[in-house]
């Protein structure tokens, strides 16, 4: 069953980047957008199961550390070669300087 | 009688196959013949020398595209196919089983071979590494207990000895040069390699050069110039690649360290392209330097452009170099070529290292880092972008981990 997480504080991640979030062993990505909202992700490149949290925020891209694999982190859009899966992504809410996704 | 012409790309490796696909994605609706010399279907070279699965059986097959995509995307594949002439005049290419193809366009994708070892020639337990087949032979001798000697550290030899050690073998890596990476790689970045895997268990011996082996029926025995003797199961031979260009050649195009191409990866014949480690090209970053790569997204985005190209797209090659590797857990990076730097700044991330190479006028030129995991992929990427868009940026910033390089670039 769904459940809100508290994944980190809103100031934990910088505008136009991303940190990584584990819970109950599974590993997430947080990203702030440059106009400052929140997205998560699953954790892991869908191309070789690497941190994507590692990778680089550009705009509404992250691409994977790796191969450079890109995703829209809004959608959880592939984006083009190497990468075809998309990520599958997780609703978001703020509360009282704390992000939380739903897992 | 006229022929169905489509597009014919020689060599089933990363470039190859990145370009039949393209074709595909772009829309070209006409024949288009993918051939390679190899069984399998094509497949991602770079899993097979790294510590990955470790614990299974055999290497894995990471398929670029499996059979059944192939077929989907409407791309012939002629598998344990070496394409024996290519014929300018007539656009065509044969394979040795009398099979004409007929092009319009033409991509060679050849690839590399391992540079060999005179000496080892006759040698059974001598063996070196490229496919997939020669991972499962190589694997099938590694284990517990088992001894491998590594001729030349240079990636493919390194990354192999890092596995190797993982399976609980026995390693010795040997090498001409006074040190690890002579080539591409700055000293202090290898030394840190180099320090790792002797604190992994492995034997380093450079400076060291192979003067003659020996054999009998479990052993190969190396004399190496100290005088010394290594015995191993098995030696791997890692001393570098040479780009495949006999079917060029014979064809009459342009060689230079590689097929030469222009900046559109287009060879001497307008109607033929190449890409990838077989090929050499002008890099306009660099004055126009000619360069050769032997990287993974190297042939990617070679595949993918001169795909593009040979449906006129008429696109430059711009991409600044990259390659990787991961050994013991730590990973390295460059973008750029650091030889083409004359001073050095470095940027301390605690355990990780990032080392910027400036031009004489102060240009960043390439960027070379080593840390557990990814822990400098961020930097290196951003420098890539910095080393594209020719940016100078202050040296202090560079060194000052609290500055992101990201604040660098000119947005």
């Amino acid at each position: 069953m769904a459940e809100w997480v508290q994944a980190c504080g809103e100031s934990d991640v910088d505008p136009e980047d991303v940190i990584r979030f584990d819970h109950d062993g599974r590993t997430f990505a947080v990203y702030r957008s440059p106009e400052g909202e929140f997205f998560a992700t699953d954790g892991l490149c869908t191309h070789e199961k690497v941190h994507l949290a590692d990778g680089l925020v550009m705009d509404e891209t992250i691409e994977c550390p790796k191969h450079n694999g890109r995703f829209d982190y809004k959608s959880g859009q592939a984006m083009g070669a190497p990468v075809c899966v998309n990520l599958k992504t997780y609703p978001v809410k703020r509360e009282g300087g704390q992000v939380l996704i739903e897992i | 009688m006229a022929h169905a012409r489509g597009m014919v790309v020689v060599g089933a490796g990363e470039a190859g196959t990145r370009a039949a696909l393209c074709l595909r994605e772009r829309g070209y609706a006409g024949r288009v013949t993918l051939v390679g010399d190899e069984v399998h279907p094509p497949y991602e070279r770079p899993p097979l020398s790294k510590g990955a699965g470790a614990a299974d059986a055999l290497p894995e097959l990471k398929a670029i595209s499996t059979r059944e995509q192939l077929a989907a995307a409407n791309i012939e594949f002629l598998h344990s196919a070496r394409a024996a002439a290519i014929d300018p005049a007539e656009g065509t290419v044969r394979l040795p089983n009398g099979t004409v193809l007929f092009y319009d366009k033409l991509l060679l994708g050849t690839g590399a071979a391992p540079r060999r070892l005179p000496m080892a020639d006759a040698a059974r337990h001598c063996a070196y590494f490229r496919t997939y087949d020669d991972a499962v032979a190589i694997r099938r001798r590694l284990g517990p207990g088992s001894r491998v000697a590594i001729i030349g550290a240079g990636f493919i030899g390194l990354e192999l000895a890092a596995s190797a050690r993982e399976r609980g073998a026995t390693v010795t890596v040997i090498e001409a040069q006074p040190r690890i990476l002579t080539r591409g790689v700055p000293a202090e970045i290898a030394a840190v390699l180099h320090a790792r895997h002797e604190e992994a268990g492995i034997e380093i011996l450079c400076g060291e050069g192979v003067t003659g082996i020996t054999e009998d029926a479990e052993t190969v025995r190396l004399a190496l110039t100290s005088g010394r003797t290594v015995a191993a199961d098995i030696a791997v031979i890692g001393i570098g690649a040479t780009p495949v260009t006999g079917l060029a050649e014979a064809a009459g195009l342009a060689i230079d360290n590689g097929i030469a191409v222009d900046d559109a990866l287009r060879t001497s014949d307008p109607h033929i392209f190449a890409a990838g480690d077989c090929c050499s090209f002008p890099l306009a970053l660099y004055g126009g330097r000619r360069v050769r790569l032997e990287a993974w997204r190297n042939a990617q985005q070679q595949g993918a452009l001169a795909a593009r190209n040979m449906l006129g797209a008429g696109e430059a090659y711009a991409a600044v170099p990259w390659f990787w590797s991961d050994q013991h857990g730590l990973g390295l990076q460059v973008a750029g070529l650091p030889d083409e730097g004359c001073c050095i700044v470095r940027r301390d991330l605690g355990g990780a290292l990032v080392l910027f190479h400036l031009s004489a006028d102060g240009r960043l030129v390439a960027a070379s880092g080593i840390g557990p995991g990814h822990a400098v992929a961020r930097d290196v990427r951003v420098t890539e972008m910095l080393i594209a868009g020719r940016a100078a940026p202050p040296a202090g910033d560079l060194a000052r981990p609290e500055v992101k390089l990201k604040s660098l670039l000119a947005r």
